[in-house]
């Protein structure tokens, strides 16, 4: 259908789906066919059936505004990206070797600090991070690996090229809306799961099971996992609970659990007190123990971390992993695999200023309005300054914010995000701004999901596309053939 | 199985059926009413005396008429009990609980949960009523149908069963205390209405044991015959007999039960023993309290022996 595409303008970007000249990618030739033998009435039943698949599916996620919480419908856009098969194998493989060299690098900051003593990365660096935990050092996580769940943002600039934006290393969430997109696009178009060859993604729960096993203290063949979850006011409380219900895990809140004198961890239960062997948390680190962390937390449960330092229970991710998860580490972790790994990265970093140091920091401040600011340590989007959007007053109070605290800032060039097309507005299709987060786990083994969840910036121009903050989603397809 | 999940669990089965039992009861008062010749002093608050919501009603609404009533029963959220209230609670148990219960379920509570949303005001006014309450009995068909056909006999289905037997056997005592009074309220007015065949037929419809009083009994509607059949019936999902004996089953599957079970059967064992079929009026309702006592006591034994008490 023609009308759909009259304001289709790929000028300036890099479109993963139509080409400069108008047409369509070869890849996506099957959908873009399919799309325009549709009446742009029929386009619109299929968003509708969309919207009404997820209020029935109950796919919400909150949003704090105002003090208050309100739980939103799922914002689902229902053309889906498109990637090669052969794209992703090779960065599957550059997510795994990322993930194994950070790893590597928690053990070690844990235990020798050999790097150092060999002077890749300055210790000041870890000593001021804010999510450095003393009380960590020491302690063998098995299979060496403290960051057992990773999720890591890609983009892609104006050539279409590849690159990582950060790795989040804490408790990332999106992986349940990343199967329920697959869902969706079930049932709005199954014509084209016939025509096309679509990889399917569905096997990220026993994955996540199988790694989370594999974590177990004890040698049974049924360990028991369970996921701790803050509660029904966290804003990815759909998404513990999808995956517990996917897992056949038990769903746990800190007032279920309690650690018994000898240093175990049991749960609650009808019949009494049950040994736990795997907790899979989402909580934040400081929540975790109020023994340990913070001394009001009610979220965690008081003696966890004494409990895990003996090896009596495993904690996924380990606490102390998000020391990894900085900025200004990111900006390090090239040199990680070629320090811990002796391989070169498959996947780039973008490039990256240190606010820390003096030449790069008077870089930063004196291009301001051509880059992008970024706290080291913040996630969700927020505190983010995009240099050629800002008012002067903005750019002025982050430029005495870097001076102040110089390790907590890092900036980027303003890339110009890949685009694909998006039904705005029930009206037309148009190009919008996207990233990639796939979900990399490590435990006994590696795995990485096959695609990822895609999010998209709905408003016109825009490159935010955390959902907090407006952004939408899409399905994403990872389709045999060759990229052009 | 978590002690709170266990809670969880009970409580969705309670409000599932209190859905489903008020549902039915707005639709056979309003069919009632529909029936009435005008002359009659009848009222909507009846609804309201059933469901001992007085207070709650007061609070809410200067006017005790069809409306306000149907607005309290049906969609008023700051009653607890109300289809929309419970509807919220379930469907929050259910989104805590999600992985101990079939999967499905959470599309069908999110269905009957938009259901309610978009079709309430057809529910409180008339034209749309009945329309309205078949929807929302239809659902909760589904949903026990689902729970029925899939769900595995496991530790949760007996909290389930323990939740909606409690319930049940509430509503039934309630039905039967009001069936009581509005009996003696008209058997004094004198011979106008057929009081037999309007008051406990009706009672009997709204617990869904119409037919099969008749064909149990093999006899018209008669006052003593329903009180008995449905106190005592050992086959009638909501005679209390069944209701308690179901409970007694159920708490003997589940763990820990050693020294509850002896609670239990006393108040079983003890169920009818101060009825007295000749004398229906005062001494039943005494009876009635007692027995209200009673089922209130089973639930304090359950929450005591399973549920968490978090400090």
């Amino acid at each position: 259908m023609k009308a759909l595409w009259q304001d289709y303008d790929t000028k300036g970007f890099f479109d993963e789906t139509i080409m400069p000249t108008g047409k369509s990618r070869p890849l996506a030739s099957k959908l873009i066919n399919y799309i325009n033998q549709l009446t742009s009435e029929d386009f619109i039943l299929k968003q509708q059936m969309a919207d009404a698949t997820i209020k029935q599916m109950g796919i919400s996620f909150t949003i704090y505004s105002q003090g208050a919480n309100i739980d939103r419908a799922w914002p689902f856009d229902i053309v889906p990206r498109i990637i090669s098969k052969q794209r992703w194998k090779k960065t599957a493989e550059g997510l795994e070797q990322r993930l194994r060299a950070l790893n590597l690098f928690i053990d070690d900051i844990y235990h020798d600090q050999k790097i150092f003593k060999d002077k890749i990365i300055p210790k000041e660096l870890i000593e001021k991070s804010k999510n450095f935990r003393k009380e960590c050092i020491g302690i063998d996580p098995p299979h060496q690996a403290w960051a057992n769940i990773c999720g890591t943002d890609l983009i892609r600039d104006d050539e279409g090229e590849l690159y990582v934006l950060e790795d989040n290393l804490r408790v990332p969430s999106g992986v349940s809306y990343m199967l329920e997109n697959r869902s969706i696009t079930k049932h709005i178009f199954p014509e084209l799961f016939k025509s096309m060859s679509i990889a399917p993604i569905d096997d990220y729960p026993s994955a996540l099971f199988d790694m989370l096993a594999s974590l177990s203290p004890r040698r049974k063949s049924n360990p028991m996992i369970v996921v701790l979850t803050p509660g029904i006011f966290n804003s990815a409380y759909f998404e513990h609970a999808f995956l517990a219900q996917k897992m056949g895990a038990e769903l746990v809140e800190g007032s279920d659990l309690v650690v018994d004198k000898d240093d175990c961890v049991y749960m609650k239960t009808i019949s009494g007190l049950e040994r736990v062997d795997v907790i899979y948390r989402r909580i934040d680190d400081l929540f975790l123990d109020p023994e340990v962390f913070n001394k009001d937390s009610v979220l965690g449960c008081p003696g966890l971390i004494r409990a895990w330092s003996k090896g009596n229970v495993a904690i996924a991710n380990a606490p102390g992993a998000g020391v990894a998860d900085d900025k200004v580490i990111y900006a390090y972790v090239p040199e990680f695999i070629k320090y811990y790994l002796d391989e070169s990265p498959l996947i780039d970093n973008v490039p990256t200023y240190l606010c820390l140091d003096k030449k790069q920091r008077n870089y930063v401040t004196n291009h301001i309005d051509e880059l992008v600011v970024k706290p080291a340590n913040e996630s969700g989007g927020y505190g983010i300054l995009i240099g050629p959007k800002s008012t002067k007053k903005e750019r002025e109070d982050t430029i005495s914010q870097i001076k102040n605290n110089p390790r907590n800032f890092i900036a980027q060039p303003t890339i110009a995000l890949s685009t694909a097309p998006c039904f705005i507005d029930s009206k037309t299709l148009e190009p919008r701004h996207l990233d990639l987060r796939p979900f990399i786990l490590q435990g006994k083994n590696t795995y990485v999901t096959t695609g990822g969840l895609t999010r998209v910036a709905m408003q016109k121009g825009s490159l935010v596309v955390n959902s907090s903050q407006g952004g939408g989603s899409k399905d994403t397809w990872i389709v045999d053939g060759e990229e052009v | 199985m978590l002690s709170r999940v266990a809670e969880r669990i009970y409580w969705t089965a309670r409000y599932l059926d209190r859905i489903e039992n008020t549902a039915r009861l707005v639709d056979v008062y309003h069919k009632l009413m529909l029936d009435l010749p005008p002359s009659t002093r009848f009222e909507w608050t009846g609804l309201i005396a059933i469901l001992q919501a007085g207070e709650l009603f007061e609070d809410h609404y200067k006017n005790p008429d069809e409306k306000s009533v149907i607005k309290f029963l049906l969609g008023d959220k700051q009653n607890p009990s109300s289809v929309l209230s419970s509807i919220k609670q379930v469907r929050e148990n259910i989104r805590t609980t999600r992985d101990v219960l079939p999967e499905f379920i959470w599309v069908l509570i999110n269905e009957m949960n938009l259901f309610v949303e978009q079709h309430l005001q057809q529910g409180v006014n008339r034209s749309g009523r009945i329309q309205f309450l078949d929807g929302i009995i239809h659902g909760c068909f589904q949903i026990n149908g689902l729970l029925q056909s899939t769900m595995p006999h496991d530790d949760a289905w007996y909290f389930m069963m323990m939740g909606r037997k409690i319930e049940r056997a509430d509503m039934t005592t309630r039905l039967l205390d009001a069936g009581a009074r509005l009996y003696a309220l008209l058997e004094s007015q004198g011979p106008t209405i057929n009081t037999h065949q309007f008051v406990w037929a009706n009672v009997l419809l709204t617990l869904g044991a119409h037919q099969p009083y008749r064909r149990t009994t093999r006899s018209a509607v008669d006052c003593e015959k329903v009180i008995h059949y449905l106190l005592e019936d050992p086959h009638l999902p909501s005679s209390i007999q069944h209701c308690v004996h179901s409970i007694h089953k159920a708490c003997d599957h589940l763990p820990n039960h050693k020294s509850l079970t002896p609670k239990i059967e006393k108040i079983e064992k003890n169920l009818f023993k101060s009825l007295n079929y000749n004398q229906l009026g005062k001494p039943f309702r005494d009876y009635l309290d007692k027995l209200q006592e009673d089922i209130g006591k089973l639930h304090d034994a359950i929450s005591d022996n399973w549920f968490p008490c978090f400090e």
